[in-house]
């Protein structure tokens, strides 16, 4: 491969040129292939960068590598395609972290800039593969979050093809006798006009009475097969909302309750079709319902409901409490629960219901619901244990409300699962805490592992109306970005924008399968032969295939196996001197990487033996290329990732877990080779670790003085 | 007079026409919803009253219920920021007027001076030359800074600001002549900026409630009585002790800890509402304590324990730890012992025997959550009687989200953002096409 044309420009600003000798990197760079260009300044993110963008022009660089700031600042102003520009981090990881005018901060920038160079020679210019996409966006269930992203992305300019299972759109709506309304009052559910107002948009097509046999294909090329009451039939969707709702927790779950047993012990659903009715009138007899026992079924004691209630469960009961309470001024109420989950200003509810001297507010666990009363004046006794004042409390009721927990449908035994994915990792939608289609991310609530497809509403978190129609606006709005993403050949979150995508060497691949089970997003489906198929518009571009691949076959334009070897191999490792080791360090672009960057800003010291690669993610780190490091000599190999486990902090699911478990090849290669296990380390790392950095780092590096010298050097 | 502020993510808005939408706020919600937008293909400007975005949870040290630090979300929402040409960001500045209606919006913007140009590079060579400090408003007053100063370590936009209540301006002016980029302007003044645009989205956050208000809980005479704010910077490893929990008025770690909850919320005399996030916060804090100072006794608080859905299991787990107790009441007194400066926390416990009293080194109050609009009302933006914006009737007309709505988790204010975007797209979109702001073009008989 020709040596591609380069310029290098070293920044002499901020302190690099007060630290380091700008003439002896010049010198260094001119030595290096490809090299045609070098220049100083003081400052090019200023004037001096049109210089840059003269010497472009004129002598015709394909590639420029800037040694000034770090990578995270000065983006656009360093934007200088169609060049490809590479960034040698001078500033915050030499000049603002290590001795200034040392022999040994010379020998980091030295490393630093050669490293650059040598990445610049092994990047391409990616290029986005644009294949003609659909903008059509498919709903999957018409309730308040369903109904409402369809209107959405309707009134975005988008085609809509909305699917409801039931007869008739509107969803759990339809069950509802009254919602909520603004300063704690009620309201009637104006379904049919919310339905009406969503079909009468020219860009909406509905499909009642019809499910999803299957999803395949990518954002801009899903295929869905819709089964209809005509049979089925398919839609090519550019991208998908699941709004497929919740189901009530089972009736038989309460049946220590006597709910199923006891005619006038009913559930929070059943309540509502009853006020909905009209009368409350006691299921056994027809005689209105003076005495009302509504049992939250909540806190932690109470096994028969979910564990998670969330909110709608207190809302339901505070409503309820309020109907019986609106249609009969005689009417007594006892509401008892254990958590009033009534935050921001649901308090509000809660507050009305307190002043309400009919409704009696009884904090306890349910101990038992029995039948008491002669004949003829049939009625319920509910025994609770009072939380508050230690003691039992007995009520007699007509009639006994309790209130059932929403499983999300994503929660549902397989088969049931609402979209049945055509995907090589299974059918159902990846599901996070409790078996909600959830992320499991606060910052990015849409951060699917099914590119292209978005859940909203009580299928994505327990939630009320109102939050679910805002739900539904929000994914429909990630349905309407992803297209418009895959049409111009763009990675969506969080790489936004990226184009350059894995290509697969493919007549050295094996076969294994590994990086279709490896990646996240599930990517990748196989071929006849077995060989993987790279789907680009699922693809989020972590890298965390190529860390995957035993063989090394899978690279991206701008990032690969290749190029992080070059630059390895560049690192200078002086044989003579047991003092000067060598520690390569890959870090995590997102977390590690700024971590080092803020040790830098507060001008803390780093170790000086350090060489950062950084990394989209830990994951994309291939196993050789750290065996590669140690057979030749590095001292060293800090690998610094995020949090994995439930708790995980990696924005890409898993790559710290998935390189955690290659970890296993890389002592294979250190045992081979008598080296100790300790020369290489994973090291959680997360952004808040600037401080702790400096410690962590300078331990790994005296502890591995300790250990002496790599004696592989120089073999 | 100097140039309207400029940032590394430029402005690239067409126009500036009805085409655009206009994001107020820079704090979760905002930076969220202009993202959210510009990505769907709309052009965006997005103000921010500080010099920096990150709002609220840019001093927060860690989220529940993962306790993972904001940073990460923020700076991955920075990096798209950076690579984004189609918002348009303008820091220091304040909405003063809003007019017009859906699909047609008037605004005027007020561009406060900051003094550091965009030709800052973030060298800090002006903190180093300048001779006054500032109380730092980031770790809520809890340390300072220089007159001169970069508002936080991640700070985006990259770059310094001057406080213009504490600099001496020409009196000194040391910093100019340190400065080698020519980026410090001290005679920068204040601009009006107008924009037209189709959709506004208020996300202007929240202040916390003053806590001096509730008299009974002694904030403001005991040093060792601080608020939850506070303690997030306290446990941030980037603020004023470096994420040590210490007593303030001797630096000695903290032993025993009291969470007051419901500290003005739930209150007709201060919040009638429940802020929300008050019982989830304190018990991160508590797991934040009990890292940090292993040995330490938490007490928390608490009327009611807010923890809906999922964040069930996390608070289960944290009150399910031996050294936190869970005391239902309401605190009636603070005590200080003016010998050791410890305090005494004087509750009806409604659960064990009446009036108990809990000796401590440190005392959080959890105060809530007060609507930024509440006390500084923008013309054109309605609001409630408890100081949230109204949204117009469907969503329609001006657009809210995130804390300015209602007492909200990130991960609400998150999906609420997103939301507001999309139908901040729908509006202008509409409108563009012809139909009228509030009524959808119908089908064809």
């Amino acid at each position: 491969m020709a040596a591609r044309k380069t310029g290098v420009y070293v920044c002499e600003g901020c302190g690099i040129g007060e630290c380091v000798s700008s003439a002896a990197l010049l010198e260094t760079a001119a030595g290096e292939p490809g090299v045609a260009v070098t220049r100083t300044s003081r400052a090019f993110c200023l004037e001096d960068s049109a210089r840059i963008r003269e010497d472009i022009e004129s002598e015709g660089l394909e590639a420029v590598v800037i040694a000034a700031c770090s990578p995270r600042v000065n983006r656009q102003v360093f934007d200088l395609r169609p060049a490809m520009v590479r960034r040698v981090n001078l500033r915050e990881h030499v000049a603002w972290s290590q001795a200034p005018r040392d022999e040994a901060t010379q020998e980091l920038a030295d490393d630093l800039l050669r490293m650059g160079i040598a990445a610049a020679q092994h990047t391409t210019p990616p290029v986005a593969r644009i294949e003609d996409c659909e903008r059509r966006v498919l709903v999957v269930g018409a309730g308040p979050a369903g109904l409402s992203a369809a209107l959405s992305a309707a009134e975005g300019g988008y085609a809509v093809t909305l699917v409801e299972r039931e007869a008739q759109a509107g969803g759990f709506l339809r069950r509802l006798h009254r919602g909520w309304a603004p300063h704690a009052s009620l309201e009637p559910v104006d379904v049919d006009g919310l339905v009406a107002r969503v079909l009468d948009h020219p860009s909406v097509t509905l499909r009642t009475g019809t499910t999803v046999g299957g999803v395949e294909g990518q954002p801009g090329r899903f295929v869905a097969t819709l089964e209809g009451p005509d049979g089925a039939e398919t839609v090519e969707v550019g991208s998908v909302v699941m709004a497929t709702g919740f189901e009530p927790v089972a009736a038989a779950s309460f049946a220590a309750y006597g709910l199923g047993e006891n005619p006038d012990v009913i559930s929070s659903v059943e309540m509502e079709d009853l006020c909905r009715a009209g009368e409350l009138l006691r299921p056994s007899d027809g005689r209105p319902a003076r005495r009302v026992a509504i049992l939250a079924c909540d806190g932690p004691a109470d096994t028969a409901n979910l564990p998670y209630t969330g909110n709608v469960t207190s809302m339901t009961a505070l409503k309820q409490a309020m109907y019986v309470r609106e249609r009969d001024p005689e009417a007594e109420v006892y509401l008892v629960y254990e958590d009033m989950q009534t935050p921001g200003r649901d308090e509000l509810y809660y507050r009305r219901v307190q002043e309400d001297h009919g409704v009696f507010l009884v904090r306890g666990q349910v101990r038992a619901v029995e039948p008491a009363g002669m004949n003829g004046d049939a009625h319920l006794r509910v025994t609770a244990q009072n939380t508050v004042l230690a003691g039992d409390v007995t009520l007699e009721a007509d009639l006994v409300v309790v209130q059932q927990g929403m499983v999300p449908t994503s929660a549902l035994p397989a088969g049931s699962g609402a979209l049945s994915l055509r995907y090589l990792q299974g059918g159902a939608m990846p599901t996070g805490r409790a078996g909600f289609a959830d992320s499991n991310f606060l910052c990015f609530p849409y951060e699917t592992r099914r590119t292209g497809i978005y859940s909203a509403g009580c299928v994505h978190r327990a939630q009320d109306i109102g939050q679910s129609r805002r739900d539904g606006a929000a994914a429909a709005l990630k349905a309407i970005q992803v297209v418009e993403k895959a049409a111009s050949g763009q990675a969506v979150h969080p790489r936004v924008g990226e184009l350059g995508y894995p290509q697969f060497l493919m007549s050295r691949c094996t076969a294994c399968g590994r990086c279709t089970q490896e990646c996240p997003f599930g990517a990748l489906e196989l071929d006849a032969q077995r060989h993987p198929v790279i789907n680009t518009n699922r693809c989020r571009r972590c890298g965390i295939c190529m860390g995957a691949c035993p063989v090394q076959v899978i690279s991206f334009p701008d990032y690969s196996v290749e190029q992080i070897s070059a630059m390895q191999k560049v690192i200078s490792l002086p044989e003579d001197d047991e003092e000067r080791l060598r520690v390569l360090v890959f870090a995590c672009e997102n977390d590690a990487y700024p971590a080092l960057d803020m040790a830098g800003i507060n001008r803390l010291r780093l170790p000086v033996e350090l060489r950062v690669v950084p990394v989209r993610c830990l994951g994309s780190v291939n196993a050789v290329v750290v065996a590669d490091a140690v057979q030749r000599g590095f001292d060293g190999v800090a690998l610094l990732g995020c949090r994995s486990g439930p708790d995980y902090q990696c924005h890409f699911i898993q790559g710290s877990e998935l390189l955690g478990r290659r970890m296993d090849n890389v002592r294979e290669t250190l045992g081979r080779l008598a080296l100790e296990e300790e020369r290489v380390q994973v090291l959680e790392t997360s952004i808040a670790d600037a401080r702790r950095l400096p410690g962590v780092l300078g331990g790994f590096v005296e502890q591995i003085r300790g250990l002496g010298a790599n004696p592989m050097k120089g073999f | 007079m100097s140039s309207v502020a400029k940032v590394e993510a430029g402005p690239d808005v067409s126009g500036s026409g009805h085409d655009a939408v206009l994001v107020v706020g820079g704090g979760i919600a905002g930076i969220t919803a202009a993202l959210e937008a510009a990505e769907a293909g709309m052009s965006v400007h997005l103000v921010e009253r500080a010099p920096q975005l990150g709002g609220r949870v840019a001093q927060l040290a860690r989220y529940f219920p993962k306790l993972c630090p904001p940073t990460c979300g923020l700076e991955i929402n920075y990096q798209r920021l950076r690579d984004n040409r189609a918002v348009r960001l303008l820091t220091t500045t304040e909405v003063e007027s809003i007019s017009g209606g859906p699909g047609a919006y008037a605004v005027r913007l007020r561009v406060e001076p900051r003094f550091v140009t965009d030709r800052c590079t973030m060298c800090n060579a002006c903190a180093e030359v300048c001779p006054v400090d500032r109380p730092n408003a980031f770790d809520y007053g809890m340390s300072t800074t220089r007159t001169a100063y970069l508002p936080h370590e991640a700070a985006y936009p990259a770059r310094y600001a001057i406080d213009a209540s504490t600099c001496l301006f020409d009196e000194c002016a040391k910093c100019v002549d340190a400065c080698a980029y020519g980026a410090i302007d001290l005679h920068m003044q204040p601009e009006i900026v107008e924009l037209r645009v189709g959709a506004v989205i208020i996300a202007t956050g929240w202040r916390p409630y003053d806590a001096r208000a509730i008299t009974n809980l002694a904030f403001g005479h005991s040093p060792n009585v601080i608020t939850n704010v506070m303690m997030e910077r306290m446990a941030a490893e980037s603020g004023p002790t470096g994420g040590r929990i210490v007593r303030p008025s001797d630096g000695a770690p903290v032993r025993s800890v009291a969470f007051i909850q419901c500290a003005g919320s739930r209150d007709r005399l201060h919040l009638r509402y429940c802020s929300s996030i008050c019982c989830l916060a304190s018990l991160k804090e508590a797991s934040l304590v009990l890292d940090r100072n292993p040995d330490a006794q938490v007490h928390v608080f608490y009327i009611d324990l807010r923890t809906p859905g999922t964040y069930e299991a996390f608070a289960a787990g944290v009150l399910g730890h031996p050294q936190v107790h869970a005391v239902k009441g309401k605190v009636a007194d603070i005590l200080e012992d003016p010998g050791t400066g410890e305090l005494v926390v004087v509750a009806d416990d409604m659960v064990g025997a009446g009036m108990s009293r809990t000796r401590v080194d440190l005392v959080v109050l959890a105060t809530g959550m007060a609507p930024s609009l509440g006390d500084a009302p923008t013309a054109g933006v309605d609001l409630d009687e408890d100081g949230f914006v109204v949204e117009g009737t469907d969503a329609e007309g001006i657009l809210v989200a995130g804390c300015a709505r209602a007492p909200v988790d990130v991960a609400t204010a998150t999906v609420d953002a997103t939301a507001a975007a999309m139908r901040a797209i729908a509006l202008v979109r509409r409108s563009a096409a012809g139909g009228s702001g509030g009524v959808p073009r119908r089908k064809e008989a």
